[in-house]
């Protein structure tokens, strides 16, 4: 049974990566910690259980990153995914304590992939989980046990009371029980509110009804309103997310990564109406790929279709669901319901454009068109080899950038603009801090470990006064 | 192999799993699926029967039940070995008698122990099973030479045969779609080293998930426990046969002589090691177990269990009016041993043993 009338050192909100680093970092220092964890045992871990890999930063290759990755690269990439919209000391922090992540994560049971393989090319600047994040999740829950951590799953966090910064409890709904958990100090991990279709519909209308959540449902987001609405600082677009294009046929939430379809830079996209709307071709795909869940969510119904054919089937990964097949391009429109003539127009007109070159599947080569409204710039061949396939493309929501602003202490800030007494938080919900829109494979997990380290650390130093 | 409702399950797990490929560090199955993008119901069978079960596919699954997809990818392979093992036995109608595995183990053990005490009655004065036998031949005083030979050179034989008409069949059932291609010498070298050091159970060195999501070598060094005790306890009656055949020596032999070093060693690591895999099976997470094949897996544990724990026994009474009986029990068990072996769980190193030479020889493509 738990004791819901203990005075608890540290109270951890969430049970994801971030809240997890958090918790293991503040018992490890001594303090007595307790996690509330909205999800039930089964899915529990948010959305890290759906992540592969995390980026880091390392002078030399390690057994599980190749060549080095140094700050000033970092720094740059991240430079140019968020346009600048950053706050470069934290980021440059962050970007510097991510060199001990792997090593933080090794040391509690997580076993990376050596750094031959990977599917995504990213071996020299990302880690690779074995088994992805819900092996992760699961040695992270194993170690917080060995440590002696109470972990309530089927938890959820429903206010936290603040008085003058400084935070004294939190009323959960226990399976169900109203209790309150009294603790001396708090860290907010609960992720963001991408999950939560109605505060998405506050800015993006009905189209919300039409995203599809990749990771958990539990990211409702409701720790982070309780959070803005009792006066604390905020930080990032609340518009701005990251999403990706999905199959269109994935489940409407907790679909994971396998959704994600990548034939976009060797196929043709058009929307509803049966138009071209962004050059396919544009860059390398793991940096572009980001890009075209905010695409989709901006045509007609959110749905866009990626036309290909036989010639291009092998040089993306397989899908879950099977590509519609047709062998020509008019009963491909019927299949997909788009209007044929309008289709098979399009696909001559584009075929027509394009320029002869060398393909080469991953890197940017000088296959491109001329003479398009919208270009396609490389990997640009003709769809002429039947049979043709088509996919239906919808936008896959992986998180919301709206968040608390903390301090490089992990500390969260009051509106007053002094840090709170006792409130700390790390990953999704303050990811805002660093990326202003854009996104950086793997530098979820990154934020989440780095802050849920020093959430940790500074929460136990606290309670320890 | 035949399309069955395990195959077309194990179909739809391969095509989301080769979308997501979290798994690929595991083992050799996810490399060896990323070479396809369609599964022949072949390629099916040949992915299940080189996945061994290390169960870290399950517990790293983000889509593993209660998610809706319900992937359970170790649980559904196991069906599909077992169709395997079913749908290739020799004679094919025997293929049937993986329905009820564990009954049939444990019947046929029954019953052989019961001929074979049966026939030792039958054949020699009855005496002779209760009374202390030493000096050479012992053994043959109770059982006859040519009964204990025969039988057992005819079941193993038969075994022998089935099994190797099983394989056959097992090779060209899961030949990729481009055909057979030759056996050379470095895949074949290659998979007898992995079946030799059984490298495959430890997780490349981190370990599988034996009990639970944590990592651990313990089912790896039971299976090693069993294997070697298995061979040492074959080697033993090897020697033991030349002894007699080519050396004039005739059992029982000294404690210290060699037949009797292999087989007790032999002995007793067999029976720690299916002791500890019974344990292990009985402990671990039942998540990704296919609980309709358990019975025929314990039988099989137990019948070896047995084998080497009667072996044993005779080893320490055999000076006294009990080995008769011992000896009788003791070959009873091995005879249902031959017997069941074509149509039990151990034609899984048969297959298993053909699933890392064809992954060896398709690395090598
Ligand atoms: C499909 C997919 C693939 C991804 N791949 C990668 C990748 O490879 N690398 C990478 O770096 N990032 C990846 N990301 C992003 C990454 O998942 C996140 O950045 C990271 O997991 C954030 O960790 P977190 O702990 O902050 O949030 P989460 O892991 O989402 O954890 C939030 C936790 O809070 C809990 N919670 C929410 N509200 C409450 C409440 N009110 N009370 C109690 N608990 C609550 C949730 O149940 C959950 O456990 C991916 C995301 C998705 C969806
Ligand atoms: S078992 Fe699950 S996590 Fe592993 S590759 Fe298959 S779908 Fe992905
Ligand atoms: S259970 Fe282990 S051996 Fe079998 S497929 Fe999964 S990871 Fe591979």
């Amino acid at each position: 049974m738990v004791d819901f009338a203990r005075l608890w050192d540290v109270l951890v909100v969430g049970g994801g990566n971030a809240a997890l680093s958090a918790a293991i970092t503040a018992a490890q220092a001594g303090a007595s910690v307790i996690i509330a964890e909205h999800a039930p045992k089964a899915m529990r871990g948010g959305n890290s259980r759906h992540t592969r890999n995390l980026r880091a930063l390392h002078p030399k290759p390690t057994d599980v990153l190749t060549e080095s990755y140094l700050e000033e690269e970092y720094w740059d990439d991240l430079l140019r995914v968020t346009g600048g919209r950053t706050d470069e000391g934290l980021a440059r922090m962050c970007i510097r304590a991510s060199e001990h992540a792997p090593g933080f994560l090794r040391d509690c049971g997580v076993v990376f992939q050596p750094s031959l393989s990977g599917t995504l090319s990213l071996s020299r600047t990302n880690a690779f989980f074995l088994g992805g994040g819900k092996a992760l999740v699961n040695a992270l829950y194993r170690t917080a046990e060995k440590l002696g951590i109470t972990i309530l799953y089927d938890t959820e966090v429903q206010h936290i009371a603040i008085e003058d910064g400084f935070a004294r409890e939190a009323i959960v709904s226990w399976r169900g029980f109203p209790e309150r958990i009294r603790c001396k100090a708090i860290i907010a991990s609960a992720g963001g509110f991408q999950a939560n279709r109605e505060w998405l519909r506050e800015y993006w209308g009905d189209a919300a009804d039409n995203f599809q959540i990749r990771g958990t449902p539990y990211a409702q987001g409701r720790v982070l309103k309780d959070m803005l609405a009792n006066g604390v600082q905020e930080v990032g677009d609340a518009t701005q997310f990251h999403a990706v294009a999905n199959d269109a046929r994935a489940p409407m939430e907790d679909g994971g990564l396998a959704m994600r379809l990548d034939c976009v830079p060797f196929s043709i996209v058009v929307n509803k109406d049966v138009e071209r709307f962004y050059d396919e071709g544009e860059d390398v795909w793991p940096k572009r790929y980001a890009i075209w869940g905010r695409l989709i969510a901006q045509q007609r119904d959110q749905r866009a279709f990626a036309i290909t054919d036989s010639q291009a089937l092998h040089n993306y990964l397989p899908s879950v669901f099977p590509p519609m097949k047709a062998d020509s391009i008019g009963e491909l429109a019927g299949l997909l319901g788009l209007d044929a003539a309008k289709l098979e127009g399009v696909v001559a007109e584009y075929n027509a454009a394009v320029q002869p070159g060398t393909f080469h599947g991953n890197k940017l080569d000088d296959c491109r068109t001329e003479g398009l409204a919208i270009p396609k710039s490389h990997w640009a061949r003709r769809i002429d080899q039947p049979p043709f396939y088509g996919h239906p493309l919808a936008p896959g929501i992986t998180f919301t950038f709206l968040g608390v602003k903390v301090n490089e202490r992990a500390r969260v800030m009051m509106a007053d603009g002094k840090p709170s007494g006792n409130i700390f938080a790390s990953g999704e919900i303050m990811a805002g801090n660093i990326l202003g829109q854009g996104y950086l494979a793997g530098f979820g997990m990154t934020i989440g470990t780095v802050f849920g380290r020093i959430a940790g650390e500074e929460a136990s130093k606290l309670v320890r006064n | 192999m035949s399309e069955t409702e395990a195959t077309i399950e194990v179909r739809r797990q391969m095509e989301i799993c080769n979308a997501c490929r979290y798994c690929e560090g595991y083992c050799a199955v996810f490399p060896a699926m990323t070479l396809r993008r369609e599964f022949t119901t072949g390629d099916l069978t040949h992915l299940a029967n080189l996945c061994h079960s290390c169960k870290g596919c399950y517990h790293a699954c983000q889509y593993a039940p209660p998610h809706p997809f319900g992937i359970n990818v170790p649980e559904t392979f196991a069906t599909i070995r077992a169709e395997s093992y079913a749908e290739y036995a020799w004679p094919a109608p025997m293929g049937r008698v993986f329905e009820r595995n564990g009954t049939l183990v444990t019947l046929a053990a029954f019953l052989s122990v019961t001929l074979v005490l049966l026939l030792t009655m039958a054949l020699q004065d009855p005496a002779i099973l209760y009374t202390a036998q030493t000096g050479t031949g012992a053994f043959f005083r109770v059982i006859p030479y040519w009964l204990m030979v025969g039988l057992a050179s005819l079941s193993f034989g038969y075994a022998l045969f089935a099994m190797g008409m099983g394989a056959v069949r097992y090779w060209r059932g899961t030949a990729p779609g481009a055909g057979q291609k030759p056996i050379t010498v470095a895949p074949v070298a290659e998979a007898a080293l992995d079946i030799l050091t059984l490298r495959n159970l430890g997780g490349g060195g981190h370990g599988c998930n034996d009990l639970d999501d944590s990592f651990a070598q313990t089912r790896r060094w039971f299976h090693h426990a069993m294997f070697y005790g298995f061979m040492l306890c074959f080697a033993a009656t090897t020697t033991g046969a030349f002894y007699h055949h080519f050396m004039g020596w005739k059992s029982p032999h000294a404690f210290l002589s060699l037949p009797v070093q292999l087989g007790s060693w032999g002995g007793a690591l067999l029976c720690l090691g299916t002791a500890g895999l019974l344990w292990v099976k009985t402990v671990t997470d039942p998540g990704p177990v296919a609980k309709r094949l358990l019975g025929g897996e314990y039988a099989m544990l137990a019948l070896l269990f047995l084998i080497g724990a009667t072996g044993l026994l005779l080893l320490v009474i055999r000076h006294t009016g009990a080995m008769g009986v011992m000896l009788a029990i003791h070959l009873g068990l091995v005879l249902a041993f031959f017997l069941v072996m074509p149509y039990s769980k151990m034609v899984h190193g048969v297959y298993r043993g053909l699933a890392l030479l064809r992954n060896a020889q398709e690395k090598r493509a």
